[in-house]
């Protein structure tokens, strides 16, 4: 019987601790923290870098703004209000359509006043939803039309791909799909189904949710294994390329399909989670070696994705 | 690299520690352990008063051979003042004086003692004559002439006398006489000289004595008032209450008689408060003074050299560190999640002053009202800062209803719920109902726990008698504490809890080939 720990270890699964001192705190730098936490400066950073992203409709940055916020959708019935600095998913707000009595609708089909949409608008001001408590402001921005690829294995809302590259090099990805449970979201702690994605042929391999292997959607019951996601190359790629960008060395990059658009750049994040490695059944540690032990790494993003491909 | 800085640093901190420790526990002979040893009680009186400017005099009452007691030493702490002291077979007094004094004054006595069975003497000065029968007014007089007769029909001389009347006088159920007469709250000092008033008409000679009850770590203590009388030979003290006979083990007779504890020339009338504390004085007192022989710098820089009064806050404050250590193993190694990194060890203080059973009880209940009242509140929408200031508001509201709940069911613990953190638990609240609503009630109760947990272990941690000696006598310990928490600051094996999230990992048959592992 060997321990548990030396067992984790021999998979080569990265925990938070190590996550943070031998990853996180040596190889990003502080100062490029801001650009990634604050997601109206990634937007911008990445158009420039040609990565595209769903449109930005508007930003709120004082409370007086609050009640003009319609002025700023240019008659889109279908948006997402985000605070521009939170973290984990949280004060996310997906609109998907305005009834001729005036609500809103969310994309639970639960209907939504004007009145809590300005409420929940002041929330996000006052800091509710950032990183440390800090005012924060919200960007109200278009709202992806999803794929057909994922309609059968998704809950509502929006599947995404979280990537998690190392010095520029993709080395795992998963497909995270929302749930009943994750009120349409997707993120794993709350609730959202991972899928492990094959890095060389772009299909999911394994499922996770809430830290245990799945074979099928809980709300939809389709099959998980094996779905092909389209655009793999090119979302690889835009992966690699935000490295050019944030500057950060570890860090992860969510990705969402649009139906008419292609493949549109979400968020970035600097403290990326460690499921990923249940549902890929793999450890991030070896491939993290790799990389580390590698003497140079290419500039181009498209060489980058080659390289890692070749490698993993 | 830094691993390596990280591991000398350690390593010194721990050596300096040890060395200090050594030298302190062999050279010096400072216990170890905090046990064996007769209290020994320090007791600080601290006398403030505004000065108008001109000439001060202050003149203050002091112990003089308190009975049970041996004084080991006594000190006057009054930077500028004269000093004398003055004694007049009954009471002692020390007096200080000054040519110009401004502002606010601070005098400090100070004085060491322990408890001694030797110095049990028989009280006999002074002696005095039988006080004339005092003119009580009507319907005083009547009643309290029936009640003299009463009890000298249940009695047989001047001791029982007494007790039987302070009996009849304390009873729960006073008949009318007794209802006449008592108007004085029970053991005011007003109530005492009634007594003495009582006792005039039956021309038993009894006097008011101050003392101080001696508990561990009081700060703002007063002077008691009790009841001597004489029964022809010498004084016997009476607990004016439960007319229980003699002085309770752990009382210092402070003086004898009515006359202001402390008088002020050239000043604002003046404040005195008391500050006790226990320790092991015996041998570290011991050590102190072999330490002053051999003039060891170490002790002249002890926490022993501060005031009583801060020393009492040093005890307190020098268990956090080993709190945060507990919280750092807690976080980093095991894994569990608690609000607010630190909120644990500030409940965990407050669960020293109202016990491990009833601290949790009352920051349950407390947590669930505040949640119930806060979920409420998300209904009126408020903004984020008033929102936190009204669940404040609520949570003091709450704190001060469950107080006069318990005192009225005769719960005297249920009133320390007034110690706990409120700024704290209001953030506390506030986070839990984000979470509740953000990811459902069975992670916020998840952490909740969680905290609730962390504060429990605090608890036992802060409680524990030996460390909190240790920490105090030998502060430099404290650099151990450190070395450990840089050292866990480096560590990167995994938590406890992560070998039950990847539990899926180990638990799976499936041998996967690391194809890319490095060699």
């Amino acid at each position: 019987m060997i321990s548990p720990w030396r067992k984790l270890r021999e998979k080569g699964i990265l925990g938070m601790n190590q996550r943070n001192a031998d990853f996180i705190m040596p190889y990003n730098k502080r100062s490029h923290y801001p650009l990634v936490d604050d997601k109206r400066a990634t937007k911008k950073a990445a158009l420039k870098a040609n990565i595209p992203v769903p449109e930005l409709y508007g930003t709120i940055e004082i409370e007086h703004q609050i009640k003009q916020f319609q002025q700023l959708l240019k008659n889109e019935n279908e948006f997402v209000i985000k605070p521009a600095n939170g973290s984990g998913g949280n004060g996310i707000l997906v609109i998907a359509g305005k009834n001729p009595n005036g609500y809103y609708r969310k994309a639970n089909d639960a209907l939504i006043s004007q009145d809590e949409i300005q409420y929940h608008l002041s929330n996000i001001l006052s800091g509710m939803y950032s990183l440390g408590g800090a005012t924060d402001s919200a960007i109200i921005e278009y709202r992806v039309k999803f794929d057909n690829a994922f309609q059968t294995i998704s809950y509502r809302g929006v599947p995404d791909i979280r990537t998690i590259v190392f010095r520029g090099l993709p080395i795992m990805a998963m497909l995270r799909l929302p749930t009943r449970e994750s009120d349409g979201r997707a993120n794993l702690h709350q609730g959202a189904v991972g899928a492990g994605i094959d890095i060389h042929s772009g299909k999911t391999t394994l499922g996770v949710c809430h830290d245990s292997l799945i074979e099928h959607h809980p709300d939809t019951g389709a099959r998980i294994q094996g779905l092909a996601i389209p655009h793999w190359q090119q979302i690889l790629e835009m992966a690699a390329k935000c490295y050019d960008i944030a500057q950060l060395d570890y860090m992860g990059v969510d990705i969402v399909l649009d139906k008419e658009l292609g493949p549109l750049m979400l968020e970035l994040n600097a403290r990326p989670g460690l499921n990923i490695q249940l549902c890929n059944d793999h450890g991030l540690l070896p491939r993290l070696h790799q990389v580390e032990n590698l003497d140079s790494i290419p500039a181009k993003a498209q060489q980058r994705v080659a390289m890692s491909l070749d490698i993993f | 690299m830094k691993d390596l800085q990280i591991k000398v640093i350690a390593a010194l901190l721990v050596i300096a520690a040890t060395a200090l420790v050594y030298h302190k526990n062999t050279e010096l002979g400072l216990p170890l352990l905090p046990a064996e040893m007769n209290d020994v009680w320090t007791v600080e009186a601290r006398i403030s008063f505004q000065a108008n400017g001109g000439p001060a005099k202050a003149e203050f009452y002091i112990p003089h051979k308190p009975p049970g007691f041996i004084k080991l030493n006594e000190d006057f702490i009054s930077s500028n003042y004269g000093l004398a002291t003055d004694y007049d077979k009954v009471n002692r007094k020390a007096l200080w004086a000054v040519r110009r004094a401004y502002e606010k004054q601070v005098l400090y006595y100070r004085c060491e003692i322990a408890f001694d069975e030797a110095s049990y003497q028989s009280r006999l000065q002074p002696i005095p004559s039988y006080p004339s029968r005092p003119v009580y007014g009507e319907p005083h007089g009547s009643a309290i002439g029936a009640v003299l007769e009463e009890v000298r029909a249940h009695s047989a001389d001047t001791i029982t006398f007494t007790r039987e009347l302070l009996l009849k006088l304390n009873s729960p159920e006073p008949d009318e006489n007794v209802a006449i007469i008592n108007k004085a709250g029970i053991g005011k000092a007003e109530w005492v000289r009634q007594v003495i008033n009582i006792l005039a008409g039956a021309r038993i000679p009894a006097r008011i004595v101050y003392i101080l009850q001696l508990q561990d770590r009081i700060k703002h203590g007063t002077l008691v008032p009790w009841l001597e009388v004489y029964d022809g030979k010498h004084w016997t003290a009476f607990n004016p209450v439960t007319a229980s006979h003699g002085f309770t083990p752990n009382t210092l007779v402070w003086r004898v008689g009515d006359d202001p504890l402390v008088t002020i020339e050239g000043g604002q009338p003046a404040q005195v408060e008391f500050s006790i504390a226990r320790h092991s004085r015996t041998k570290v007192s011991l050590a102190e003074q072999w330490a002053k022989q051999v003039d060891s710098k170490v002790m002249a820089f002890s926490l022993f050299t501060l005031p009583v009064h801060t020393q009492n806050v040093y005890r307190i404050i020098l268990l956090v560190p080993l709190g945060a250590l507990l919280i750092v193993v807690l976080r980093n190694i095991v894994g569990i999640q608690t609000f607010g990194t630190f909120m644990p060890i500030l409940i965990a203080l407050a669960f020293r002053e109202t016990q491990l059973l009833w601290g949790v009880t009352m920051f349950s209940i407390l947590v669930a009202i505040g949640l119930m009242l806060r979920l409420y509140l998300e209904r009126l929408k408020l903004l984020l800062v008033p929102r936190l200031a009204a669940v404040l508001t609520i949570v003091i509201l709450i704190i001060a209803s469950i107080s006069i709940l318990s005192s009225q069911l005769g719960l005297d613990r249920g009133l320390s719920i007034a110690l706990f953190p409120v700024v704290i638990l209001a953030m506390t609240i506030e986070r839990m109902s984000l979470i509740w609503e953000e990811h459902g009630p069975s992670e916020a109760l998840n952490r909740g726990i969680g905290s609730l947990i962390a504060a429990c272990l605090g608890y036992l941690v802060l409680s524990n008698e030996t460390l909190a000696h240790l920490v105090f006598v030998f502060p430099e310990l404290l650099l151990v504490v450190l070395a450990a928490i840089l050292l866990l600051g480096r560590y990167t094996g995994y938590r406890l809890t992560e070998l039950w999230r990847f539990r899926a990992v180990l638990f799976s048959n499936k041998n996967k080939t690391n194809n890319g592992d490095a060699p």
